[in-house]
């Protein structure tokens, strides 16, 4: 703690801090440019200037940088200081002589930062009269646009893509006032987090394309909080709407989760809510045809549909909410409601649940991953099935640099400094997986194995850092060596976090790596572990509990049930297509689900459920955190035709129906309350955001910034008279700017912030008032509630997992399948989308080089595999470094759903 | 009896000051057989304009939307193939517009105008929702000469990289000048 005296009043910061992050933090508002709370400072804008004093009697003092000066004890500084002042003013006015007359056609205007430091230095009037320099854009793929004439040489964007995010492909080129920044020539920015660009930089040189073909300013979208559904990570996300259609999503900050950033599959998947096939109203299948009937009509029929069938079953999914799979488990009894996911996938997800719940090591949330300064990554491929968590990883690696640099007492905010000191050095991160990974570059050493193998291998460290778990016998000596180093290594570490998940398909993977964690906690170490799980919602499917959607389908099969009851799920991504075309013949179809999946394409009824956007719901991430995501608009506003419910409230209108009873459930609290009052695992999440009854000084929040714009005309081609706001019963926010507005940044509940604004601050740099400190956690307490914590009574020697697989042995001609994801495609929502869609790998199988080599098949050559009795042809991808023996089926659209583990035999495809 | 001498005299007053008027000017303008002179600043009928070329000048920036105080504006931003941003729609609901002229005053192109035309009386209030083909003009308006998009440094068709006004060309990133 330090004092420090800012224009004569005292303050109390924190002395690690420099001046313009104190300042920002203590509310005072200082121009910048080059700085960013996850960047730290470089001192390049020349834009926070502040004047400082030698001491309260020095009336001179002398301009500094505040972002490159340390808040000391005993600082006197002046913010207002006119030469300061008028200093900030010609600097902006420097910055923006080549800045080009674009703001009416420029994608930032509303939401730029650059806009907002100019007002706020009050810089008016252009005194350059002569030309201005100009560059050539380039074409930087389907997610993010490019206008070079806006930059303002902040060196931000390549910070952030190259130092941060790890990108190769975005750099700085050209001199003095030539500078340019983009890539080498046009292509697509292969980082996995390009979609940050677009916030990062202060101007608009990096805009949001899959925004701009129905682009809008901020100002006029109407948002909510909400979760993002791509992964089991929960990060925190801002989506935006303007008539009717989502139009785009931003970061929402939450200090312990996601903090500034997101990955692309969050940011520019949310294209499938807008996609015009999906069901919007309740249908029937008559003659073969689904056709619209009324909201009344359809509950009408599914009731009596439930009361005329001999039994029914209801299959849940991970990628609804809690809410909507306990409402289908009521609907249909808690015996007959089954896990969504693929059988094979639930157990595992059921899993990695015991682990966190039984075991004595906490999950890692993402700040907790980057507070780390040692990690092991066991069988799964973050990049790919939760990318958030493999940007966290990189900080990880980076940390040894911020260390470095404390030790010649260097503060870490010197990103210049870190970076020189640090220069290739890393904290180790060990990455042992199937196939190469996109943050290899990362690792201290990669270990390239089977599943089996990579179980034995986290076994093995486990045994070495804890005698009393289980020993692994027999293992090779390369293996043995490699156990030693790895356990060594997290040995020493102060803080380690072990990742792994169900990516790699095997129950053992996942032994093991909560073995290491367990052990490293045997000895007293601090560690945290990262279970990758494939839905938003798997964890909280796998604790409200089911049986396997194996025990639903046979109870079908066997003709104990003929009604079959499907909730936000297409059953083809869960079981063989022959499987799901045998089981749907044999039973009565009815769906809930926002999508036209091939399921639902099936359904005799189908009920046109509402997504993330037009629902509210609760989901449970990886960290066992509950989140509440709320609905961001009122689809029937604009189009009057729309029936869109939350599944959980039609699924409780059926029942309601059935029993010839009216519905229980008024509101989402309502069911909220249900689900924790009966399942005591979910016991709180109603604390995950405030009820309904809410109010700040008597309002609702606004989902409305105040400026939204064409209210009296934006529904008048419609109807000239103005029907009321559409009412919001289930939460505490308005479909409207009348309510709060946040007049104070802060000062509404994190988990209740729909949009980041403050008087002042338009752009997304607005979050900065939103937290304790900068960079920090949100004001009251970041948003979602910890419902996974470790048992308090633990035992001293954990329950150690051991059933130690054997060594994997390759067979001539077979091969053991594994499944491969990847962050464009294996998801099914997201695959949706048209942006998202274009950056999808083509379908593929995959074999390790030298093994392919052996059969003769060419890289890209047509081959025939051959699995349990299915056969598909694909093109076959080499993988140099694919553990041989394997044959990896990506999780892609073209490429059927497969069960791994099996084997298969694979051969030249005729034609090829 | 002062009060009734006076009471006549009024009245008489009266009668004789309403009789001169039968020889003054007429008052009453003959609307709407006459039209009637407004000045060309007058704010009435909201209008959008082409610019010198006969290109559209909205660039659908929403500006006027949110500077109307009666939020009466709506529009979608759409891009045409030569890389012009345009209104995809326009809709000014006349039944809520004060004809504040505020969304004149926010648009940076030029492109809506109030004009002096007035009469916007219509049976059904549904008609006083005008669109984008209610209020596009073809010709510049009260403003001959503005063409935003020569000011701009977004490329068009036409008109490349820095040949906007007071644009230098575009950099080569490659030169090793100084």
């Amino acid at each position: 703690m330090a004092i420090i005296h800012v224009d004569g009043k005292e303050h109390t910061v924190d002395g690690a801090d420099n001046l313009l992050k104190a300042c920002l933090s203590l509310g005072l508002d200082i121009p910048y440019f080059c700085w960013h709370p996850a960047l730290g400072s470089v001192g390049s804008c020349r834009q926070c200037a502040v004047k400082q004093y030698r001491d309260q009697n020095d009336t001179v003092g002398r301009i500094v940088m505040s972002c490159m000066a340390p808040a000391s004890d005993g600082t006197w500084i002046s913010i207002d200081d006119a030469e300061a002042k008028s200093f900030r003013e010609s600097v902006i006015e420097w910055l923006m002589s080549n800045h080009p007359h674009d703001c009416p056609v420029c994608e930032e205007g509303g939401h730029c930062h650059l806009q907002d430091m100019t007002v706020m230095t009050g810089h008016a009037e252009r005194k350059y009269r002569f030309t201005k320099r100009t560059h050539n854009n380039q074409d930087l793929g389907p997610f993010i646009g490019h206008e070079m004439n806006r930059c303002i040489a902040c060196y931000r964007c390549v910070r952030y893509y190259k130092d941060y995010a790890g990108g190769k492909d975005l750099g700085v080129y050209g001199s003095a006032s030539r500078v340019y920044f983009g890539r080498a020539e046009d292509g697509v920015l292969e980082s996995e987090f390009s979609g940050n660009l677009t916030e990062v930089c202060p101007t608009g040189v990096f805009t949001d394309k899959t925004h701009s073909e129905r682009y809008n300013r901020k100002w006029d979208m109407q948002f909510a909080p909400s979760i993002c559904q791509g992964c089991s990570v929960g990060c925190n996300i801002s989506p935006g709407e303007r008539y009717g259609e989502l139009r785009r999503i931003e970061n929402r900050y939450n200090g312990t989760v996601n903090h500034h950033f997101l990955c692309d599959r969050g940011r520019f998947g949310y294209g499938f809510v807008n996609n015009a096939d999906r069901p919007r109203q309740p249908m029937v299948k008559r003659d073969g045809k689904l056709v619209t009937v009324s909201a009344d009509e359809a509950l009408l029929n599914a009731a009596n549909l439930m009361k005329t069938a001999k039994g029914v079953v209801g299959i849940g999914s991970p990628r609804a909410s809690l809410e909507s799979n306990f409402a289908l488990r009521q609907l249909v009894g808690a015996a007959n409601y089954f896990d969504g996911h693929a059988a094979a996938e639930g157990a595992l997800v059921k899993r990695v649940t015991e682990v966190l719940r039984t075991g004595p090591v906490p999950a890692a949330s993402l700040r907790g991953i980057e507070s780390a300064d040692a990690a092991f990554v066991l069988g799964e491929d973050v990049m790919n099935t939760a990318p958030r968590v493999a940007m966290a990883l990189r900080q990880v690696a980076r940390g040894r640099a911020t260390q470095m640099a404390a030790e010649k007492h260097i503060p870490d905010w010197q990103a210049i400094a870190i970076a020189d000191i640090g220069m290739h050095h890393k904290h180790p991160i060990f990455i042992a997986t199937t196939d190469a990974t996109r943050i290899d570059e990362l690792a201290k050493e990669t270990v390239r194995a089977a599943p089996a193998d990579l179980a034995r291998l986290g076994y093995a460290v486990a045994h070495l850092i804890d005698p009393a778990s289980p020993a692994v016998a027999d293992l090779d000596a390369a293996s043995a060596v490699r156990a030693k180093l790895i356990a060594e290594t997290l040995l020493a570490a102060t803080k380690t976090v072990i990742v792994s998940g169900t990516g790699a398909g095997s129950e053992s993977v996942i032994n093991a790596a909560a073995n290491v964690a367990w052990a490293l906690h045997a000895r007293g170490k601090t560690v945290e572990l990262v279970l990758a799980v494939p839905e938003a919602n798997s964890i909280g499917t796998a604790l409200i509990g089911a049986a396997s959607i194996d025990e639903a389908f046979k109870a079908i099969e066997a003709g104990k049930a003929d009604t079959l009851v499907v909730l936000e799920n297409d059953l083809y991504r869960r079981a063989p297509k022959a499987r799901v075309d045998a089981v749907l013949a044999k039973a009565k179809l009815v769906v809930v689900d926002h999508q036209m999946t091939d399921t639902a394409a099936q359904a005799e009824l189908l009920f046109s459920a509402g997504s993330f956007a037009e629902a509210d719901g609760t989901l449970v991430s990886n960290e066992g955190r509950a989140q509440r995501y709320f609905q961001v608009y009122e689809p029937a506003y604009y189009k009057p035709e729309t029936v869109i419910r939350e599944s959980w409230n039609w699924l409780h209108g059926v029942r309601a129906q059935q029993l010839g009873q009216p519905a229980v459930w008024a509101q989402l609290d309502d069911a909220t309350a249900e689900v924790a009052a009966v399942m005591p695992m979910l016991a709180r999440i109603a604390e995950a955001a405030p009820s309904a009854k809410f109010r700040i000084t008597g309002m609702k929040i606004a989902r409305e910034p105040h400026r939204y714009s064409g209210r009296t005309a934006m529904r008048a081609n419609l109807s000239v008279h103005e029907p009321r706001q559409p009412q919001d019963a289930d939460t505490a926010l308005a479909f409207s700017m009348e309510g709060h507005n946040g007049v104070q940044a802060g000062d509404r509940p994190a988990a209740l912030t729909p949009f980041a604004w403050a008087p002042g601050w338009n752009s997304p740099q607005s979050w900065n008032k939103y937290t304790d400190t900068v960079g920090g956690h949100s004001l009251g307490g970041d948003a979602g509630v910890r419902i996974i914590e470790p048992a308090a009574n633990a035992p001293k020697v954990p329950a150690y997992a051991n059933h130690v697989p054997a060594a994997f042995k390759a067979t001539t001609g077979e091969f053991l399948v594994v499944a491969s994801q990847h962050i464009f495609g294996s998801e099914e929502l997201s695959a949706k989308a048209a942006p998202v869609q274009s950056r999808i790998p083509a379908a593929h199988v995959a074999l390790n080089a030298a093994d392919a080599e052996a059969l003769g098949l060419a890289d890209g050559a047509l081959v025939s595999v051959q699995i349990d009795g299915l056969s598909v042809k694909l093109p076959l991808q080499r993988h140099a470094e694919l553990a041989s023996g394997l044959l990896a089926m990506p999780l892609l659209p073209g490429v059927p759903f497969t069960l791994t583990g099996g084997k298969a035999t694979i051969s030249g495809a005729a034609g090829a | 009896m002062k009060a009734i001498l006076s009471g006549i005299w009024s009245n008489l007053r009266s009668m004789g000051m309403v009789f001169t008027h039968s020889w003054r000017k007429r008052d009453t303008l003959m609307y709407p057989e006459v039209p009637i002179y407004v000045p060309p600043r007058y704010r009435g009928r909201i209008v959008l304009t082409r610019d010198p070329d006969g290109e559209e000048r909205c660039v659908a920036c929403n500006l006027c939307a949110a500077a109307c105080p009666v939020g009466c504006i709506s529009l979608q931003k759409a891009e045409r193939e030569d890389g012009r941003w345009y209104p995809e729609f326009f809709r000014i609901n006349f039944s809520r517009c004060i004809f504040c002229g505020y969304c004149e005053e926010a648009c940076p192109t030029n492109a809506i105008q109030l004009t002096p035309d007035y009469e916007l009386g219509e049976y059904r209030r549904q008609d006083l929702v005008y669109e984008k083909e209610h209020l596009q003009i073809d010709g510049p308006g009260k403003y001959h000469d503005y063409n935003f998009y020569r000011m701009s440094g977004m490329a068009i068709a036409g008109k490349p990289k820095g040949s906007a006004a007071n644009e230098t060309p575009p950099v080569d990133v490659k030169s090793l000048l100084p």
